[in-house]
């Protein structure tokens, strides 16, 4: 069966060796038919990133995935330097920018903070989806559907068994997305993709 | 020995190796076995090719032995010598006295005298180096617990043979014999008293350590620096031939002698080249050695008494092992190694034959005797390898099934994962860099210079051309992960490759490319990375030419990086058209010539590299004039 939607996973991690719950995330994804996985530290060591290539990628994909742990409340560098570089203007927003009109957009994040102190008032003021903004807004412009994110929370935490379940829906999310068998008004008003499941 | 002789010998000798050891290996049953099965093919007994004159022969090949020593001391640095100790002194001791001792009295119990059976026991107490040596170095044991066990053994031995060949004659007394007056008696012929041969012993001993730590290395410089291949041959040989003639002219062991010169040199950074140099030597002249004790076996004895000589074998393969295999077991050498190092030490070696011959000499022995005793221990020693096969076939996946595969794991200690091949200006950057991130590589140069200053400053330098293969095995090609090759000659560049590629096909190869035309040939051959030496520098340079030509720093960089992947493109077309051209035989300069205009119109005809649009908010500013100048979204 030739899957309905192809789906790229960019990676943006610049510790994966030393990561938890990131790896094992990937390793779910591991030969699965219509899924790539890009590693932009290995590809990008310099932040040389090379536009033309990236381009590409996203208009050869239908689910665009950026995969990071929380740095700041934020994405690691490099992911920022790929939106301003690789989404120019007249290609991915402006009057002749639609080269991404219609796409997906979703953020696969880890965080070592419970759930429960996002937004919360006492430690972090805002929610995950309110930090994710950024993100959003820039899917937005270029005219692309922003996915609720995927987000692990507690990575410190969590133990192998855990972890192992987290991978296991991550997987059968991203299987759900790429074969169109999601139901997508629902989920779109989920928090958090992974709540679908759980 | 006219002319004629020599030639017909060599012919024998050479025919016999080149067709038996083939078989043999093919067969399983490793060199050393083929060798013996040869020397007997080609001995007085069957077909009589040689006849006693190949008692000359072995002794010349012996040499071989004292070359072997001398290759593992180079092996051997003198601090894992001094953490051999116990097992030298206490395993090795105790082996050669009991085993002294048991067949001493088993001698006196068939009629020996007292001293002739001390003589007898000491003399087969010995195990043979040349065989056992080389049957675990074939084996790849040498470095496991049975082989370095064995080694420690053998060692002791070697030195022991002094003090036995200083006893002998003093057992001739209880014997029934002639002249009980020679002492020790050795130098030059002249009677000397034997403090003043002590005195001399430890002034060569001396001798060989300071010459082999200080002073070698000197002379080798200046060898080295002249280019000429053969005469560092020469040179390389002349040190252990010169080390072998000075312990035998005071009295010592040869082959202790090369295996201390060797264990001081280990550190030295000609000893690849030393090893490359002496192996083919070595084994030319071991492989002599096993067909003249191959050719020595008396078969007309053995066919008139075949059962007394058999049940003494027996007895002394028999008794040897036992000593051997219980204190292997107090020694802590476990299980499967134990009985594999038991069975590589039973046999009696060649030093009994010199020991023998000078018993008779002394009026220790009767010729009888001796006869048997030859006998004996050439059968013995012909047996080695196909016990050593049986207990490897047979008894080892009986006896012990389980553990044999997690005890190789233990092998490597001293290997490196990188080989750098060319330490020149190129090569020091690449050096310190990986040596500065804690990963170690043997380093290979043959310039001369160089490696004095990198000695001097810690790193792990060898003199040697690795266009040869025998060069890259001794720096651990088979063990290594990656090969560096820096050189700055294409074409042996291109050499050390190919040999790589060809012998060792797991190495990941990274090459230094010294030209355009270099770059072609690497990429043919498909190797793991390659480099232009001069683009990054060059590059670098350039952009600290744009930021004093007034554009920012960041603005350079990102423009040489456009570059570099502008590069990459015409290098790959460029490619191509070398491939073409080669078919047309295109001159050099005609085609770096081509090359060269081909590289400019690219340049010109790039626009690529002449926008950077990252960041740039023209096309906004552009766009949002023309929506009635309002301030584009952000």
């Amino acid at each position: 069966m030739v899957p309905k939607n192809k789906i790229v996973i960019q990676v943006f991690h610049p510790l994966l060796h030393k990561s938890r719950v990131n790896r094992v995330l990937l390793r779910a994804l591991e030969g699965l038919e219509g899924v790539s996985i890009r590693y932009l530290y290995d590809l990008y060591p310099d932040y040389q990133i090379d536009i033309e290539v990236e381009q590409e990628v996203l208009l050869k994909h239908d689910i665009i995935v950026w995969q990071h742990p929380l740095y700041w409340y934020s994405s690691p560098s490099l992911l920022k330097e790929w939106l301003d570089l690789v989404l120019e203007h007249g290609f991915a927003f402006g009057k002749e920018g639609r080269a991404l009109e219609g796409k997906y957009v979703m953020s696969a994040i880890s965080t070592g903070g419970r759930r429960d102190i996002y937004g919360s008032e006492e430690k972090v003021k805002f929610s995950i989806r309110t930090l994710l903004a950024p993100f959003e807004q820039t899917a937005s412009l270029c005219k692309m559907h922003y996915l609720p994110p995927f987000v692990s929370h507690g990575t410190y935490l969590m133990n192998e068994k855990q972890i192992g379940k987290a991978a296991q829906d991550y997987a059968h999310i991203l299987k759900g997305l790429r074969d169109g068998t999601l139901p997508m008004d629902k989920l779109m008003e989920e928090e958090y993709i992974n709540d679908l499941i759980s | 020995m006219d002319e004629m002789d020599f030639f017909r010998n060599a012919l024998v000798y050479l025919l016999a190796a080149v067709i038996s050891v083939p078989i043999a290996k093919r067969l399983g049953f490793g060199s050393v076995l083929g060798y013996l099965l040869a020397g007997m093919i080609i001995g007085p007994f069957v077909l009589g090719y040689i006849g006693h004159e190949g008692e000359d022969v072995m002794h010349f090949a012996e040499f071989g032995v004292v070359m072997m020593l001398f290759l593992i001391g180079l092996e051997l640095k003198p601090n894992l010598l001094w953490g051999m100790r116990k097992s030298i002194f206490g395993l090795g001791g105790l082996q050669l006295l009991i085993s002294a001792v048991v067949i001493g009295a088993v001698a006196v119990a068939l009629g020996q005298s007292i001293g002739a059976g001390i003589a007898i026991g000491l003399t087969l107490g010995l195990s043979s180096t040349a065989i056992v040596l080389q049957t675990l170095t074939e084996k790849g044991l040498i470095k496991q617990a049975s082989g370095r066990a064995s080694f420690s053994v053998l060692l002791l031995q070697d030195i022991a043979v002094v003090p036995i060949l200083a006893l002998i004659p003093l057992m001739a007394g209880s014997s029934q014999s002639y002249n009980s007056s020679r002492e020790l008696h050795y130098f030059a012929g002249i009677e000397i008293s034997g403090w003043v041969q002590v005195v001399m012993m430890l002034t060569v001993i001396t001798g060989i350590v300071v010459i082999g730590l200080y002073l070698v290395k000197y002379i080798f410089r200046i060898i080295a620096r002249t280019g000429l291949r053969e005469v560092f041959t020469a040179a390389a040989l002349l040190l252990v031939i010169s080390t072998a003639a000075l312990m035998e002219l005071v009295g010592l062991s040869p082959a202790l002698g090369a295996f201390l010169s060797g264990v001081v040199m280990a550190n030295n950074e000609y000893r690849h080249e030393l090893e490359a140099n002496i192996e083919p030597f070595k084994g030319l002249l071991l492989g002599l050695f096993f067909i003249s004790v191959g050719a020595s076996i008396n078969f007309g004895l053995l066919g008139s008494s075949p059962a007394l000589i058999l049940s003494l074998v027996a007895a002394l393969i028999g008794i040897k092992f036992v000593i051997l295999f219980i204190l292997g077991r107090i020694f802590g050498i476990r299980g499967g190694q134990n009985t594999m190092f038991a069975f590589s030490l039973a046999q009696g070696g060649e030093f009994a034959f010199v020991l023998v011959a000078f018993s008779v000499e002394s009026g220790v022995l009767n010729p009888d005797t001796s006869a048997i005793l030859f006998l004996v221990v050439a059968l013995s020693m012909a047996l080695t390898p196909l016990l050593l096969l049986l207990n490897d076939k047979v008894i080892m996946p009986l006896v012990y099934k389980s553990e044999n595969t997690r005890e190789e794991d233990s092998i490597e200690e001293e290997e490196t994962p990188l080989i750098i091949a060319g330490f020149g200006n190129f090569g020091v950057v690449l050096g310190r860099f990986l040596i500065a991130n804690g990963k170690s590589a043997t380093i290979l140069d043959d310039n001369p210079e160089n490696i004095d200053v990198l000695r001097r400053f810690g790193f792990k330098v060898y003199y040697g051309d690795a266009t040869r293969t025998d060069l890259l095995a001794s720096a651990g090609a088979d063990k290594a992960k990656v090969l560096i090759v820096t050189v700055d000659d294409p074409q042996k560049s291109l050499k050390i490759i190919d040999l790589a590629r060809r012998n060792y096909p797991h190495l990941k190869i990274l090459a230094r490319a010294v030209n355009n035309t270099h770059s072609y040939e690497l990429m043919d051959r498909q190797v793991d990375g390659f480099q232009r030496d001069m683009f990054e520098s060059s590059l670098l340079l350039g952009i600290e030419a744009l930021t004093h030509l007034g554009y920012k720093r960041y603005q350079a960089h990102r423009l040489a990086h456009t570059f570099r992947k502008h590069v990459r493109k015409v290098q790959h077309e460029l490619h191509q058209h070398h491939k073409e051209d080669e078919m047309l035989y295109l001159s050099e300069s005609h085609r770096h010539a081509r090359d060269l205009e081909e590289l400019l119109r690219a340049e010109k005809e790039d626009t690529d590299h002449q926008k950077d649009s990252s960041w740039d908010i023209s096309s906004r500013l552009e766009e949002a004039r023309k929506v009635n100048g309002l301030l584009p979204e952000e």
